[in-house]
């Protein structure tokens, strides 16, 4: 599945203020919600549903990435957001490191094959180096969006 | 001594397949093994050990992997991956709980 059918362009942040897990996963969330993708109604449940998820075990999967994600019955079709920090972010990762990237990912609780499939892109394109380089260094919105966007297109590789 | 190569398939068991959590458990748990492990989908091979790898299977439940496990530890190695693989998610009842209702459709 390609970022294009699933990232909400409008969400995603660059510069994120936040340095705690939770304060992270709000400022995703938030980033969804004024992006309308998310319902304003329902944003401290899928925040709390997101940190439960968390909490299970860190989906900050090292070298500065996180895939913070949950299920939500509010949503009709999978929704996902970039985020990224220039001074990293305590995630609880399995290596330790600070995550200075973040695909969140909210899927509709039926469709599971979705959420695989978006999270197969990540993971694809994610071990790319250039593209995750380039992707923690982006500067503006536009940058992100572009990135995704030569990823789509197969620029990176796999 | 020769390292001994022990190939085994497993059954994906996690409702969701093997989303984020069971890849990164997977992965954690391919790293305590000395020997290098494979898990093939179809044609593809990936690093056990590697997160972003395991995820790149986008293992569906029902679906067969096969586990290649090579090294001193082989044996051991691979009859603990097909048990996590052959596990179901633990994960699954917290997160339907977190949803709302409806979130439990089978």
């Amino acid at each position: 599945m390609k970022f294009s059918e699933f990232i909400s362009l409008k969400s995603i942040k660059v510069n994120m203020v936040s340095e705690g897990k939770t304060e992270a996963v709000a400022e995703l969330v938030q980033g969804l919600v004024d992006a309308g993708s998310l319902d304003d109604s329902q944003k401290d449940g899928i925040i709390q549903a997101v940190m439960n998820r968390e909490e299970l075990g860190s989906t900050g999967i090292g070298r500065g990435v996180a895939v913070p994600h949950t299920k939500h019955s509010s949503v009709k079709e999978i929704v996902g957001t970039v985020g990224v920090s220039k001074g990293g972010i305590d995630f609880r990762s399995l290596d330790g490191d600070k995550v200075n990237l973040f695909f969140m990912l909210i899927s509709p609780p039926d469709r599971p094959s979705d959420h695989l499939r978006a999270l197969e892109n990540i993971a694809k394109q994610l071990q790319n180096e250039t593209f995750c380089s380039f992707l923690k260094q982006a500067k503006t919105v536009e940058d992100v969006v572009q990135l995704l966007s030569e990823a789509d297109e197969n620029h990176f590789g796999s | 001594m020769v390292p001994s190569e022990i190939r085994q398939t497993a059954v994906v068991a996690s409702k969701n397949g093997l989303h984020a959590r069971p890849a990164i458990q997977l992965a954690e748990l391919a790293q305590r093994f000395a020997s290098s492990i494979q898990i093939v989908k179809d044609d593809i091979a990936v690093d056990g050990k590697s997160v972003l790898q395991v995820m790149t299977l986008a293992a569906e439940n029902g679906a067969s992997l096969l586990v290649v496990a090579k090294g001193a530890d082989a044996q051991d190695a691979a009859s603990a991956i097909v048990g996590i693989i052959e596990t179901e998610d633990s994960s699954a009842g917290a997160e339907a709980g977190a949803s709302e209702a409806g979130a439990s459709g089978a």
